[in-house]
């Protein structure tokens, strides 16, 4: 079957071609890890200018973690000004005043939580209303990086197949080998179709590689099913990989191709609910639509997070696959530039 | 009108970008002949020949391949086409670029087997299908571009510049395989640039600027403008002799 030769001939590429291979692999297991790196970090302690503190709500400070230096009202704003204290502490009389160097807003936001839990002590009244607080989702000890690694794990496998897949039906077109496939009977249809089963395989490894990493190495927060996650992570790179191939019709060589990503896939991580879009503007959202991250990070968080099954994630399961088939009807249709039938 | 001839071009033309590449071309190329293509680069060889593959189609007129007007995929699977530039994958061996291109043209197991070694050996390449492509010299892509072509025992040869950089020896002994093959009932169309290699085509189309100038032996072509050579032929059919 000509299908099945197109097929075996992508796989013998990709096992001469090793560096793509660990590329297409590594890569993404490398860029995940650095980030849990700097994402998974210890909370910041913040350090604070002392002035004219009363010795038991300085010891109270230094109890929640802060670094407390004792400063003259003069040596104090000095030490501001040089950043070497986030923020400075005064006591006039019985009212503290404080003031933030304020150049980093997660800094302040340290500060002044910090100071949330001193003024809570400090009024003893306070104790009693203090809520009781649960979680119906995540918990206490949930990291930044367990709420937007799901839509990493998508991001990784959705690029790195879109931009390996893209090249490879590139070269085809610009090397002569795709005027030579078309010579031959084979028909458009079938092109496209040995692409997606050959780097198919591929991109599953990948994906299983990658969820596999994220979940047992990194310890990323999974509540829901190994198998969706694959699920979910196979149909963004099929989305990817046949999204690909088809603007590849639209270069004339790889630097055309690079070009592509600053207009296809980083807008994407804008929309896939990095940010939080009910902060943007209603007309921008619709954008987010028709994205295909936004489908693929938005399953990916119900089942990791939210250990949600298929009734949930099914919509985003059938945009993934409605997606990948547009891409490859396109596909098809391009191909017509070079030939008829 | 030759309803036999295995390859017509009936009155067909073809606009690339705004220029006219071909004009109005007429053609008939019997069964089992060696058919030659002779103009300069530019001519548009390669136009024509793509349109007869079945890649290209023209804006007007038409081609039959056996009596079949092309593009037809069933037609096509009876031509061995051989591109003007090498058609390969670097990344994989000689031996994998013909075991895809075979399988593409339906061939299983051990004919597939046997046909990749009758090939190879045929273009002197037995001994370095192992090597990947990408370090395969200039001659030897060619003749692995050839060997491609050759692999389904097509009826139709279509071959575009297919000596180019491949020396003296392994030509000569190139165009005595497409004599063997052409006496064995197959149609082999090629196109050239090298007047010497014009002269073993049994007839001979001469192009330039997209118009056929003259068709004939190259014999007969020779005395009709009392030319030594067929390079002399060439120019005076071109408007030198005016």
């Amino acid at each position: 079957m000509r299908v099945q030769a197109l097929i075996v001939r992508i796989w013998r590429q990709f096992i001469h071609d090793k560096r793509t291979l660990a590329l297409m692999i590594v890569a993404p297991v490398v860029i995940l890890y650095m980030m849990s790196l700097v994402f998974n970090g210890e909370e910041y302690k913040p350090d604070i200018g002392a002035v004219n503190v009363p010795a038991p709500l300085v010891h109270k400070l230094e109890q929640y973690g802060a670094t407390v230096v004792e400063y003259s009202p003069e040596d104090a704003e000095k030490a501001l000004e040089d950043a070497r204290i986030d923020a400075i502490i005064s006591f006039d009389g019985v009212i503290p005043h404080v003031k933030l160097e304020g150049s980093d807003p997660s800094v302040n936001k340290s500060v002044l939580l910090l100071l949330q839990k001193l003024l809570q002590d400090m009024n003893p009244a306070a104790d009693a209303l203090k809520s009781s607080i649960s979680y119906l989702h995540g918990s206490e000890q949930m990291a930044a990086f367990d709420n937007f690694g799901p839509v990493l794990i998508g991001y990784f496998a959705f690029f790195f197949v879109f931009l390996i897949s893209g090249v490879a039906f590139l070269r085809e077109r610009t090397g002569g080998t795709l005027e030579r496939l078309l010579a031959t009977p084979l028909r458009r249809w079938e092109i496209v179709i040995g692409y997606v089963l050959g780097f198919g395989l591929f991109t599953m490894i990948q994906a299983g590689i990658i969820a596999w990493f994220a979940i047992d190495i990194l310890d990323m927060i999974m509540e829901g099913s190994f198998g969706y996650v694959l699920l979910v992570t196979l149909l963004l790179a099929l989305t990817a990989l046949t999204l690909g191939t088809f603007l590849s019709a639209y270069a004339n060589n790889e630097f055309q191709m690079i070009q592509f990503i600053p207009l296809v896939i980083v807008p994407q991580i804008f929309f896939s609910g990095l940010f939080n879009m009910d902060t943007m503007a209603e007309w921008l959202r619709w954008l987010g639509a028709v994205m295909p991250l936004t489908y693929g990070a938005d399953a990916l968080r119900d089942v990791m997070i939210r250990g949600k099954g298929w009734a949930d994630i099914a919509p985003d399961i059938y945009a993934l696959a409605g997606f990948s088939a547009f891409f490859a009807a396109a596909n098809v249709l391009a191909l017509r530039k070079h030939r008829k039938i | 009108m030759t309803q036999d001839a295995c390859i017509r071009v009936e009155r067909a033309g073809k606009r690339l970008g705004g220029k006219e590449v071909l004009r109005d071309i007429t053609l008939h190329v019997p069964r089992s002949e060696i058919f030659g293509l002779l103009g300069p680069s530019g001519a548009g060889k390669t136009t024509l020949v793509k349109m007869i593959a079945g890649i290209d189609e023209a804006d007007y007129g038409e081609v039959y391949v056996k009596n079949q007007k092309m593009p037809r995929l069933d037609v096509m699977s009876n031509i061995g086409y051989m591109a003007q530039s090498d058609a390969l994958y670097g990344e994989l061996t000689g031996y994998e670029n013909l075991d895809f291109f075979a399988s593409l043209y339906g061939l299983k197991g051990g004919t597939k087997k046997r046909r990749i070694m009758e090939a190879a050996k045929l273009v002197n390449l037995s001994a370095d299908l192992k090597k990947q492509v990408l370090h395969y010299s200039g001659g030897m892509k060619r003749r692995l571009s050839l060997a491609v072509a050759l692999l389904h025992q097509p009826e139709i040869l279509i071959l575009d510049e297919p000596t180019v950089g491949i020396d003296p020896v392994l030509r000569q002994s190139i165009w005595r395989e497409l004599e063997r093959l052409s006496g064995q009932g197959i149609t082999v169309l090629v196109t050239t640039h090298v007047m010497d290699e014009a002269e073993k085509c049994h007839k001979l189309a001469l192009i330039r600027e997209g118009s056929l100038i003259a068709v004939g032996s190259p014999e007969s072509l020779k005395k009709e403008t009392n030319a030594q050579t067929i390079e002399e032929a060439f120019l005076l059919y071109g408007g030198a002799r005016a």
